[in-house]
């Protein structure tokens, strides 16, 4: 499996960067949402898998992040400004409530988290002035990607929207990857696997604890950021806590314990959904099965499930 | 204007009502089982489904329709727990409410299945309708009802648990559950007991919500949050403290929706977080 | 003789029971100190307030001259303080390799490291590699923590309490259930790094061949208080201590 998984990555890479040569533009878009999607999810796997915290209100970020940037946007067209605008902002967001939510654990701090998730929800939906209320930010351009006096590229092109996404998502992931393998990654994992031990190897919990929720703020910022321009609206159900629960489930399906589950994750949810919705427009019913499924039968996910039932079986044959 | 806030405050004591119903089942199986059910809400707006299809489908009086309506998601909660709450009991938090949320996607979707997704107003019953006049201004005697209903409620909960056999088994098993099964306590059916009875008191606040609000697809999902938040304040596994979590979220919202309406939603977390700071268990929590 | 560590009317009370009841302690650097007593007596406790599992409800402690006494925990280890458990608080989903690593990293300030691979930290590497040899779990090393015999476990836990080189060590019950080879490795590391190291030991045992084969000094709690504190000649002869000590007489038979 080790020697098999580079190859499998070198693969998927080449696939997803020559996809424009052989498709349409829906399977682009659809892809685009995969890439939100996982970098969404990679970001809330760091707060659950690694450190063992359930966030309920990733979505009030990822808000954040969309909204941000759709502000910056309409004010000047630059889409690398209204990237890393989304993204810091849903970082900062995170840092001021996570000093609050990471004072708690468990079931409090998930509650802390919905509740704020909640409360970002409200504002969107509230706040005529600055959101647009219930009929959001209209009118986003999909700005050209440029640094004044260097270079600039359209991005009216879904093509040319898809390489800017798939190459900065690329690089997110890259950069969590590091992090997973790092020594921050591993004293995540003792903070999950064991409290009191951790704070007995010098560790400041609360600090870390922070930390990670920031990061995962950022990640949902910048997942969110991806989205006005793709869709050139930004409207307030993204900030409410169902959407919250979609990272969670991508990331159940795939796999809590594993890196690529979220990725895995998302690619199924996108598929499944594509599916169904061609024989019938009630596809929830068929997901939340699957996903009482997962966590009755197979806790593990599927890539979990591929790496222990499926690959030993093709080995012996 | 301090005439306008009592009253705001009487329209917020019967909206309490129903976050009591809601809240107290959550609480009651949080604190026996050791579930946090995010399902629970689905139950309440199936039992306003019911109640609206047997009283205004199929014609049949009120009071019985609301019974029907109890007893038809009763069945559906031990069907639940029988066959799949009762297996999640040993997980941690997050596959609960995992699992909890699947059931969600599911009864949303079947509810649009089955009734359509289009938000349905029934009518009032007729001995129920009109107002009375309150500080001057004209008070849905339904309202009053509702307070009535949440009282007796409240009141059937704590003689059930402190004078009934059953509500002894509940309480030995809610504070040592190995405890009271070495003792002979069937847990099981006990639990299973415990969900019907949550699910009915979920079902009891939509139904009785029919005539003063919508039936429609994701009802319930609006109000579990603030059925948690309640949990939360009051304490997880503590009936009293989700009457008076109720009572304070139900009133405070109403106030809310009167002088600050842009963070309505705002003021009950504000508590909440409040809460949290100064008795993280809960105002009544241990 | 140093003062490592000195409490100063150290009170803890769990509702009307006096769990530490005005307890003042010191302890002098480089010595090793049993803390002994029947079960109730309020050594875990003890031990729970010094290291920062729980706070008193009044007194002091003071670590070399500094008062520490509501610090948090990872404060306190880095201020050189560190701790076993009786009930085992070991990694169970990481390897023995990791449960050494995050200490060892924390230690050499390395846990905020976030790009660089965790195992690309050659002198983590082989700090861990030297304290793996210590407690002879070499061979175990790639195995989840969880699936160790209860012995093994033990033994990673004293490792992990050793990892961050810490000047006071409070152990708790070290070698409960343990095999007699694995109680012989236990206790000359006890030994080795008291000797190379001039660590600090403060013991929690039951066992009282060990208590009074390695103890400079035994400490005997009753109900919360101090109630004989001296060598193990004095403790031996104690007359308040053999009455708590009451039917096991056969500890204090000299061999």
């Amino acid at each position: 499996m080790t020697k098999l998984k580079p190859l499998l990555l070198i693969a998927l890479i080449l696939f997803l960067l020559f996809l424009p040569a052989f498709s349409g533009k829906y399977l682009l878009y659809m892809t685009i949402h995969i890439l939100i999607l996982s970098v969404f999810a990679l970001g809330f796997n760091l707060l659950l898998g690694y450190t063992g915290l359930l966030s309920f209100g990733q979505a009030g970020f990822f808000a954040i992040g969309s909204y941000a940037c759709a502000k910056i946007l309409l004010v000047i067209p630059s889409l690398l400004l209204g990237t890393i605008s989304g993204t810091l902002a849903g970082g900062i967001a995170a840092l001021i409530l996570g000093y609050l939510c990471v004072r708690y654990t468990r079931i409090y701090f998930s509650m802390l988290t919905l509740s704020f998730g909640m409360m970002i929800y409200s504002l969107a939906w509230k706040w005529r002035e600055v959101t647009g209320g219930d009929d959001g930010l209209a009118g986003i351009p999909r700005a050209p990607l440029e640094i004044p006096g260097i270079f600039s590229i359209n991005m009216s092109p879904m093509g040319n929207y898809y390489y800017f996404v798939l190459i900065v998502s690329l690089i997110a992931i890259f950069l969590i990857h590091r992090m997973v393998h790092s020594p921050f990654g591993l004293t995540l994992k003792g903070i999950r696997d064991s409290e009191n031990r951790v704070a007995f190897a010098g560790v400041s919990i609360r600090n870390y604890r922070l930390l990670s929720f920031t990061i995962a703020g950022l990640y949902a910022g910048l997942a969110g950021s991806f989205l006005p321009p793709l869709e050139n609206t930004v409207t307030p159900p993204i900030a409410h806590w169902t959407h919250s629960a979609e990272p969670v489930m991508v990331t159940l399906l795939g796999g809590i314990h594993t890196f690529s589950g979220p990725i895995v994750g998302s690619i199924l949810f996108y598929i499944i959904k594509d599916i169904i919705v061609r024989f019938t427009q009630y596809w929830l019913i068929l997901f939340g099965s699957i996903v009482i499924f997962l966590v009755l039968v197979f806790r593990g996910g599927v890539v979990i499930f591929f790496t222990e039932k499926i690959l030993p079986w093709v080995k012996r044959r | 204007m301090l005439e306008k806030l009592v009253f705001q405050g009487l329209i917020g004591l019967s909206f309490s009502m129903y976050l009591w119903l809601l809240a107290a089942g959550l609480t009651l199986v949080f604190g026996v089982l050791g579930v946090l059910n995010f399902a629970h809400g689905s139950l309440f707006m199936l039992g306003a489904y019911a109640a609206f299809t047997f009283y205004e489908k199929l014609n049949i009086n009120f009071g019985l329709s609301i019974l029907l309506s109890l007893i038809s998601v009763g069945i559906i909660g031990a069907i639940l727990e029988r066959f799949f709450i009762r297996r999640i009991y040993d997980l941690d938090l997050p596959y609960q409410l995992i699992l909890t949320f699947g059931f969600i996607l599911i009864f949303d979707d079947l509810v649009k299945m089955v009734w359509g997704g289009v938000a349905m107003i029934p009518p009032m019953p007729g001995f129920l309708e009109g107002n009375i006049t309150v500080l001057g201004r004209p008070y849905p005697f339904y309202n009053i009802f509702i307070i009535f209903a949440g009282l007796a409620v409240a009141l059937a909960l704590y003689l059930i648990l402190e004078k009934t056999w059953w509500g002894r088994m509940i309480r030995a098993s809610a504070s040592d559950r190995e405890m009271a099964g070495a003792i002979g306590i069937n847990i099981p059916f006990l639990f299973t007991t415990v969900f019907v009875l949550s699910a009915m008191l979920a079902a009891l606040g939509g139904a009785l919500g029919t005539p003063v609000r919508v039936v429609a697809p994701g009802i319930g999902t609006a109000m579990i949050i603030q059925a948690f938040v309640i949990t939360v304040i009051g304490g997880l596994g503590n009936l009293k403290g989700a009457f008076i979590g109720a009572l304070i979220v139900g009133i405070l919202t109403s106030f809310g929706i009167l002088l600050f309406p842009i963070f309505e939603l705002f003021i009950i977390f504000v508590v909440m977080t409040i809460v949290l700071l100064i008795k993280p268990e809960g105002l009544f929590g241990k | 003789m140093q003062e490592l560590l000195r409490t100063e009317k150290l009170r803890k009370y769990f509702g009307v029971v006096s769990a530490a009841d005005d307890v003042n302690l010191t302890l002098y650097k480089g010595s090793l100190t049993s803390v002994i007593g029947p079960n109730g007596a309020g050594k875990t406790t003890l031990i729970n307030l010094l290291t920062g599992n729980i706070l008193p409800d009044s007194g002091k402690v003071f670590f070399n001259g500094e008062e520490i006494t509501r610090l948090p925990i990872h404060k306190r280890v880095k201020k050189g303080i560190c701790r076993s458990f009786q009930i085992m608080n070991i990694f169970p989903k990481l390897s023995v390799y990791e449960n050494l690593q995050i200490p060892i990293l924390s230690y050499l300030n390395r846990s905020m490291s976030f790009y660089r691979p965790a195992h690309s930290h050659a002198d983590a590497n082989e700090l861990v590699d030297q304290l793996l040899q210590e407690i002879g779990l070499t061979d175990k090393k790639d195995l989840p923590a969880g699936t160790l015999s209860h012995g093994d476990q033990r033994l990673l836990e004293i490792g992990l309490a050793m990892a961050p080189e810490p000047k006071l060590l409070f152990l708790d019950e070290p070698t409960a259930g343990m095999n007699p080879v694995e109680r012989v490795r236990v206790l000359e590391n006890i030994r080795r790094l008291s000797i190379e190291k001039e660590s600090t030991f403060v013991i929690v045992e039951h066992d009282m061949d060990i208590v009074f084969s390695l103890s400079d000094r035994i400490v005997v709690l009753h109900r919360g208080q101090i109630l004989a504190d001296g060598t193990p000649e004095e403790i031996r002869q104690n007359e308040d201590v053999r009455k708590v000590y009451l039917g096991e007489e056969i500890f204090w038979e000299k061999k």
